[in-house]
C-alpha cells in the first residue's frame, strides 16, 4: 500500500459513525443486575402467562451453572453481568391505532436512520415491525398479512396472543441449554419478532424488523422465532444500526427458524452496530446464536449476511437439515475495520438423506482488524448421499490485519461429498492503479474491488437490501480504506 | 500536445530515465522502439503516474499543464490513456460497471453531463465494432478468463468508449498472433484522429506494418538516441539493435 493510500485511509478513519447519535427519550429501565427476583419482574412487567416465567427461570438456574465461551479467536474484558440492566422501555407508550400518533421524536430517529415508516409503506412495501428499544412501537401492514393468516408480530404479542405456538416452537431449535448466551437470552429476553407463515402460502412482502440499542447499559436481548407451515416461502430481513457509546454493549440475540415439508425460508441480515471508534473503545458485543431447523422434506433455509459493525462479532447462523432432500445456505460478507474482531461462520448439519449445503464467505479485513471465519459441515451417519460445497475468501486491506479460516468436517457417512476452496489476497495495488488511470479515484477503485469481490452474496440479497448493503459497505469502507 | 523536457526517473535507487526529450503534436502517431530494458515501459508508467516511479529531474507539459503535479485519475480525467501490457484482472467488476463508471468520472470532470443507461449501451454497442469485440466480454468481470488477444481488444475497446486525447499503448502487440494483431491494429487506426495523438511503444516492428508512425524513435539505456520517419522501423527490423549500441554509429548520424 502507497504513502498516499495510507494517509487517505487515516484520515478517512478518523471520520465519525455516520448513526451515532443518541435519541433522548425517558426509559422505564429495571434497576442494574441479575437475579430471580428481576425475572419475575420483567416478566410481570411484559404481562407474560405463567408458562413464559416458568421457562425464563429454568433457562436462568441453566445458566447460573454454565461457563462463558472463551474459545472463539476474539479478546475482550470479562463482562459485568450484574452490571446490566435488562429491561428498558419508551416511557410514552403510544397508541398504535396510527403512525401520527408515534412519540414524535421516536420517528425522527428512523428519520435519521432513512427508515421512515412512512416512506418504508409507500414505497416498498415492505412491512416493518421496528423494535426500539426492546419495546416494539409500531406493526405496519398487519391487516394485509392476517388476511392471508401470517401473523407478524412482536414476541410479547405472539406470548400474550399465540401460546400454543410459542409453547410449541420457543426454544425448539435453540433450547434454553444451547449455549451460554442463548440461555442468558432466554432468561431475560426483552422482545423481538414472531412470524408465522400457515400452510400453502406465500408471504407477498419482505417481512423487516429494524432493530437499534438505545438506552446506556441496556443490554438487548432480542429473541425471534419464524416458522414456515408446510408448503410456506417467507423472506425475512434484519437490519439494524446503533447509536455511539463509550460503554461496551452486550446483545445476545437468539432467532429461531423452523420450516417444515416443502417450505421455505429465506433470512437476511444486514448488521452495523456501532463498532467503537478508531482506537478500539466502546462498540456492541454482537453474540448471537442464529439457527434454523429444516424439519421437513425438501425445505429450504438460506442465512445470507452482511457484517460490518459491532466491535466484537460471535455469530454463527446455522442449518439443522433434518428432512430428506433438505437444503441449507449460508452467504455471509464480514467486514472489519479499525480494532473490530469478528469469529463468525456456520455449521451445517446434514442428518436427513439427500441434504444439500452451500457456504460462501467472502471476510474483508482492514485496520488492526481481525475476521476469523469458523465453519463446520457435519454429515450424520444415516445422511445418504449428502453435499456440500464450502468457499471461504478473505481480502485484506493494509498490512496490520489479520485473516483466519478454521473450518471444521465431521463426516459419518462414506457416500458424503464435501468441498472446500480458500483463498486470500490483499487489494492490489496494480488493480487500484489500473482503476485510476481509467480515470476512477482510489477511494471508488477500492469500493468497487471490494464490492466485486462480494458480487456473490449480494445477488443473494432482496434487490433493495443489496443497494443498502452495498451502500454500507462503501460507507464502512470509508472509515477503513478510501 | 505533449512535450517531455530532459526526464529523468528512478526505480529505488536505480535511474531508468536518464534524459527523455519528446514532443508529439495532435494528430501524431509516434512509435518508440527499442530493446528490452531501455526504458520504454517506464516512460509510460511515468506519463500515467504510477506509484514507485520518482521523477529526479525534467518536466512533462501536457496541453499547457505540468502533468507530473496531477493524480493517476486526474492525468486520465485529461485524457491520457493507458493501453496496459498486461491488463489486470479485478474479479466481479463487470467490463460495463468499469467503463460507464470512467467514463462518467471523466465526464464530470470535465463538466460534461454524464450518460444514462440508455446512452451508454448504445455509446458501448457502437465502439463494439472498432475491435470486433463479443458481446458476452461486457457482462464478464475485468479480464477475468479472458485470453491474451481478448485482454488487448479489451483495452482498446476502453480507449474506443473514453475517446482519449493521448493514447499510449504498451506493447500492445505482445502476446497477439497475426488476426488478433490486425484486428488491434485496424481498431487503432480507425480511432486516429486529427484531434488525438497516439505513442506506440513496441519492440517488433511488426505492429508498424499495420500502425503507421509519423515518427520513430529509438530509446536506449534511458535516452532517446535516435529518431526518423517510418523507414527507421525497416531500418532496425534488417539490422537489429545493436548497430544503434554502436557508439560510433551514434556519432555519424
Amino acid at each position: 500500500m502507497s504513502s498516499t493510500e495510507v494517509n487517505q485511509i487515516e484520515e478517512l478513519a478518523n471520520k465519525e459513525y455516520k448513526y451515532g447519535f443518541v435519541s433522548e427519550i425517558d426509559a422505564d429501565s429495571l434497576p442494574k443486575g441479575l437475579n430471580e427476583d428481576i425475572i419475575r419482574q420483567l416478566s410481570s412487567k411484559k404481562n407474560e402467562p405463567e408458562f413464559m416465567l416458568e421457562w425464563r427461570l429454568k433457562a436462568y438456574r441453566h445458566w447460573l451453572n454454565m461457563q462463558e465461551p472463551n474459545w472463539a479467536n476474539v479478546h475482550y474484558q470479562p463482562i459485568d453481568y450484574q452490571e446490566i440492566s435488562y429491561y428498558s422501555a419508551p416511557k410514552k407508550k403510544p397508541q398504535l391505532n396510527s403512525l401520527n400518533e408515534v412519540d414524535p421524536q421516536l420517528l425522527e430517529t428512523y428519520e435519521k436512520l432513512g427508515i421512515s415508516l412512512d416512506e418504508q409503506k409507500r414505497l416498498s412495501g415492505v412491512a416493518v415491525d421496528a423494535v426500539f428499544d426492546s419495546v416494539s412501537v409500531a406493526t405496519t401492514f398487519k391487516e394485509k398479512l392476517s388476511e392471508l393468516g401470517i401473523i407478524f408480530c412482536s414476541m410479547s404479542e405472539a406470548i400474550k396472543n399465540h401460546p400454543e405456538l410459542i409453547k410449541k416452537y420457543l426454544g425448539s431449535v435453540v433450547p434454553y441449554t444451547d449455549n451460554y448466551f442463548a440461555s442468558l437470552n432466554s432468561a431475560v429476553f426483552s422482545d423481538g419478532s414472531f412470524a408465522y407463515i400457515p400452510k400453502g402460502v406465500r408471504c407477498p412482502m419482505e417481512l423487516s424488523t429494524y432493530f437499534r440499542i438505545n438506552a446506556a447499559n441496556t443490554g438487548q436481548f432480542e429473541r425471534t422465532l419464524i416458522v414456515a407451515d408446510e408448503g410456506s416461502y417467507v423472506s425475512y430481513l434484519e437490519g439494524c444500526t446503533a447509536p455511539m457509546r463509550d460503554e461496551n454493549q452486550l446483545h445476545a440475540a437468539v432467532v429461531e427458524l423452523v420450516a417444515l415439508d416443502n417450505a421455505q425460508i429465506k433470512y437476511s441480515t444486514v448488521q452495523n452496530w456501532y463498532p467503537g471508534d478508531k482506537n478500539g473503545k466502546g462498540g456492541i458485543y454482537n453474540f448471537v446464536t442464529k439457527r434454523g431447523a429444516c424439519r421437513g422434506v425438501n425445505s429450504k433455509i438460506s442465512w445470507t449476511q452482511v457484517e460490518t459493525g459491532s466491535a466484537i462479532t460471535w455469530k454463527y447462523p446455522s442449518c439443522i437439515l433434518q428432512g430428506d432432500n433438505s437444503i441449507g445456505e449460508f452467504y455471509s460478507v464480514a467486514m472489519t475495520n479499525n480494532y473490530q474482531q469478528a469469529d463468525t461462520g456456520t455449521k451445517m448439519i446434514h442428518i436427513g438423506k439427500n441434504t444439500r449445503s452451500t457456504i460462501i464467505s467472502k471476510g474483508i479485513s482492514a485496520g488492526k482488524s481481525n475476521n476469523s471465519y469458523r465453519g463446520l459441515v457435519k454429515v450424520g451417519r444415516n445422511a445418504e448421499n449428502a453435499r456440500n460445497f464450502s468457499q471461504c475468501d478473505s481480502l485484506l486491506i493494509g498490512d496490520k490485519c489479520g485473516a483466519h479460516t478454521f473450518p471444521y468436517l465431521e463426516i459419518n457417512n462414506s457416500s458424503a461429498q464435501v468441498e472446500h476452496e480458500a483463498t486470500t489476497s490483499k487489494i492490489g495495488e496494480d488493480q487500484i492503479f489500473y482503476l485510476n488511470q481509467r480515470g476512477i479515484s482510489t477511494e471508488d477503485a477500492i469500493g468497487m474491488i471490494v464490492n466485486g469481490y462480494c458480487k456473490e452474496v449480494f445477488k443473494e440479497l432482496p434487490m433493495e437490501f443489496a443497494v443498502e448493503a452495498q451502500k454500507l459497505l462503501s460507507v464502512s469502507l470509508e472509515g477503513s480504506v478510501g | 500536445m505533449l512535450e517531455i523536457k530532459n526526464l529523468h526517473a528512478n526505480i529505488g535507487n536505480k535511474e531508468i530515465l536518464k534524459g527523455i526529450n519528446l514532443k508529439v503534436n495532435a494528430g501524431e502517431v509516434h512509435a518508440i522502439m527499442g530493446p528490452n530494458g531501455g526504458g520504454k515501459s517506464t516512460l509510460a508508467s511515468v506519463l500515467a503516474g504510477k506509484e514507485g516511479y520518482v521523477v529526479t529531474k525534467g518536466e512533462v507539459i501536457y496541453n499547457g499543464k505540468n502533468l507530473l503535479e496531477l493524480s493517476p485519475e486526474d492525468r486520465a480525467r485529461e485524457g491520457i490513456f493507458l493501453a496496459f501490457q498486461y491488463p489486470v484482472e479485478i474479479p466481479g467488476v463487470s467490463n460495463t460497471n468499469l467503463l460507464k463508471t470512467a467514463l462518467n468520472e471523466i465526464k464530470k470532470y470535465r463538466g460534461e453531463e454524464e450518460l444514462d443507461a440508455m446512452e451508454f449501451l448504445t455509446l458501448i454497442k457502437q465502439r463494439m465494432k472498432i475491435v470486433e469485440l463479443d458481446q458476452t466480454l461486457l457482462s464478464r468481470s475485468v479480464n477475468e478468463g479472458f485470453s491474451g488477444g481478448e485482454k488487448k481488444r479489451n483495452e482498446i475497446f476502453q480507449m474506443a468508449v473514453l475517446e482519449p486525447k493521448l493514447a499510449i499503448l504498451d506493447e500492445t502487440d505482445s502476446g497477439l498472433d497475426i488476426d488478433a494483431l490486425r484486428i488491434v491494429a485496424n481498431g487503432v487506426n480507425k480511432l486516429k484522429s486529427k484531434e488525438r495523438a497516439t505513442i506506440v511503444i513496441t519492440h517488433y516492428q511488426r505492429l508498424l506494418d499495420y500502425i503507421v508512425p509519423d515518427v520513430v524513435h529509438v530509446l536506449y539505456n534511458g535516452k532517446i538516441v535516435k529518431s526518423g520517419g517510418k523507414e527507421l522501423a525497416l531500418e532496425l527490423e534488417e539490422k537489429g539493435y545493436d548497430w544503434i549500441k554502436d557508439p560510433k554509429e551514434l556519432i555519424e548520424h
